[in-house]
């Protein structure tokens, strides 16, 4: 009987964990109360890993350059692009967008990028935050 | 097939799926049991049936690589790959060298996640958990790497159709070498856990054996194919990408162990050789990669332009981590979206294999039979037929009939003009 699986196990005893840690090692009884004790010195936070160069996280827009083309609502694949015909300018919605960054590509003004901002997650689809317009 | 000494079926029937916490995901196999033996074996695809390709015909080409990418969540690179190959056969765009080049290196790093996964999975149904973790451990490397030169861990979306959408750069090359060092060593590791063990071979040795003559009958692709001893990898048979310019051959179970047994032991050996394979081929497309640009034609708009030109059929393939995938696009000229978009996934081949895989082994091996085929069973579900609230099989003849009652219309419909 082999089981060439054992040595490995029994170094994996010496190791630290393979992944990425929480920001807290335990789920504190209330969250408020934790960051207050972090604000006062008493507690501490992992702090979160980096973000990789190239991710491609929240949708960022420039307005101001925007003309209204609408060559992004053409391309991108998950609708997530509404048009606002009456001010010639569009409107993001974050909460449908797969952040394959298509229309960063077309856009003639180059006014929209991905940025490295990947905490989206949020109760309500259409909250604010989840909106870019401007 | 494989022969068994009780032919008649024993009264005994069980079903195991459509939804059943050893299977991954939704099918249904029926099964004609004695005891622990199974004597026959039946299986229901169909159940996970998601009309990707209805969402594709009202998509533009460009959106359609996107929603490609998404029939497989492993799979990030395969079907965009053979999407976009058809579409430029179509429109007769020249894809950069570069660019042939990236795609490979992407499509071998994804091979390499995608294998180590599986031996993960197959890991967990034989009960060996920690070697289940080892080999997810080991396969996070391959996801950082991976995220590091496209920007997420799946769904990568770097293919554009004539090209790729990012480059890899010199200065980017110590860390994938960095990567490919580690995957050396984890290689041996592996090899070792997995082929070394004792438990592994007792379940996995003349378990669910596919023979040679089984296999050349049912067309089974990829690593499934491989592990029986038939010869064929589109990488080597119809190079394309970068792979014309490799030294690439088939990996067959016989190159580590000196036998071909086809059993689940071969498939673990198959993708555990591919796995190396793959780490040399990268090393081999760094090494050789030209300079150039990476898209045949820079200008999104441009392109949706001349695609809405270009008109004619093609299929486009790619050797995916389960086999060959294959998608077949007819596109009309001054239309936007494709008029007809066919997919075919690597797991519908391997599916008819589980047939005789499964006869005359126990309950108990359905796990992992199940398993060893690598199966992807939401790529691979095209079409359910559903009529009154009941599920129904087309027939060949049905199918037949329908066809030619659609000649007919056609016939008299164009006789009326
Ligand atoms: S990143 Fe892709 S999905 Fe998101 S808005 Fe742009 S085109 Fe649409
Ligand atoms: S492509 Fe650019 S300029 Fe045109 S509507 Fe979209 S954001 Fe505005």
């Amino acid at each position: 009987m082999t089981f060439p699986i054992v040595p490995d196990l029994l170094s994996s005893l010496f190791k630290k964990p393979n992944t990425n840690p929480f920001p807290a090692p335990q789920l504190p009884p209330t969250v408020t109360g934790l960051l207050d004790e972090v604000n006062q010195g008493k507690a501490e936070l992992n702090p979160p890993v980096p973000a990789p160069e190239r991710l491609r996280g929240k949708m960022t827009y420039n307005r101001e350059t925007c003309i209204g083309c609408n060559l992004c609502i053409k391309v991108c694949p998950a609708h997530a692009i509404e048009a606002i015909p009456a001010v010639k300018k569009v409107r993001f919605y974050v909460s449908q967008c797969i952040q394959c960054g298509q229309c960063t590509e077309i856009c003639p003004k180059q006014c929209l990028a991905l940025s490295g901002e990947f905490l989206n997650a949020s109760h309500d689809r259409y909250d604010r935050s989840l909106i870019v317009e401007r | 097939m494989k022969t068994i000494e009780v032919k008649k079926p024993s009264g005994y029937f069980t079903q195991i799926g459509p939804a059943h916490p050893a299977l991954k995901e939704p099918v249904m196999f029926n099964l004609d049991v004695e005891g622990e033996r199974i004597i026959k074996a039946d299986f229901a695809p169909g159940m996970s049936h998601r009309g990707i390709e209805w969402m594709g015909l009202r998509r533009n080409c460009i959106q359609v690589i996107y929603l490609a990418e998404r029939i497989c969540g492993i799979c990030g690179i395969t079907h965009s790959i053979s999407f976009v190959r058809a579409v430029e056969q179509i429109a007769q765009i020249q894809v950069p060298v570069r660019a042939h080049y990236i795609r490979s290196i992407v499509g071998e790093l994804e091979r390499i996640h995608s294998h180590l996964l599986w031996a993960g999975v197959a890991a967990h149904e034989l009960g060996f958990d920690s070697a289940f973790y080892l080999a997810w451990r080991v396969r996070e490397n391959v996801m950082d790497l991976v995220e590091y030169l496209t920007g997420n861990r799946v769904h990568y979306a770097m293919i554009q159709i004539g090209g790729v959408r990012r480059d890899i750069t010199r200065e980017q090359f110590p860390r994938i070498e960095e990567s490919m060092k580690f995957f050396d060593n984890a290689y041996d590791q592996l090899a070792r856990v997995f082929l070394d063990d004792t438990t592994v071979q007792m379940r996995c040795r003349d378990c669910g054996v596919l023979t040679y003559e089984e296999a050349r009958q049912l067309c089974p692709v990829g690593p499934t194919a491989r592990a029986s001893g038939i010869k064929k990898d589109v990488r080597v048979d119809h190079p394309y990408a970068g792979y014309a310019d490799l030294d690439i051959e088939y990996m067959t179970p016989d190159r580590l162990t000196g036998e071909v047994r086809g059993d689940v032991y071969d498939r673990i050996v198959v993708r555990l050789l591919e796995v190396k394979q793959s780490i040399a081929l990268v090393r081999q497309l760094l090494e050789q990669m030209p300079d150039g640009p990476l898209l045949a034609i820079p200008k999104p708009a441009v392109l949706l332009a001349k695609l809405k030109g270009a008109a004619g059929e093609a299929v486009g393939r790619h050797e995916a981590p389960r086999g060959e995938v294959m998608h077949y696009v007819r596109l009309e000229a001054g239309k936007d979206e494709p008029v007809s978009w066919k997919v075919k996934a690597s797991s519908y081949s391997n599916y008819l294999s589980w047939i005789p895989m499964m006869e005359g082994e126990q309950i108990a091996d359905i796990p992992i039979i199940a398993a060893s085929i690598d199966p992807c069973i939401s790529c691979t579900d095209r079409v359910a037929l559903v009529q009154d609230g009941n599920r129904r099989v087309l027939t060949k003849a049905e199918l037949h009939r329908l066809s030619v009652e659609k000649t007919r219309r056609i016939q008299a419909s164009l006789s009326a003009r």
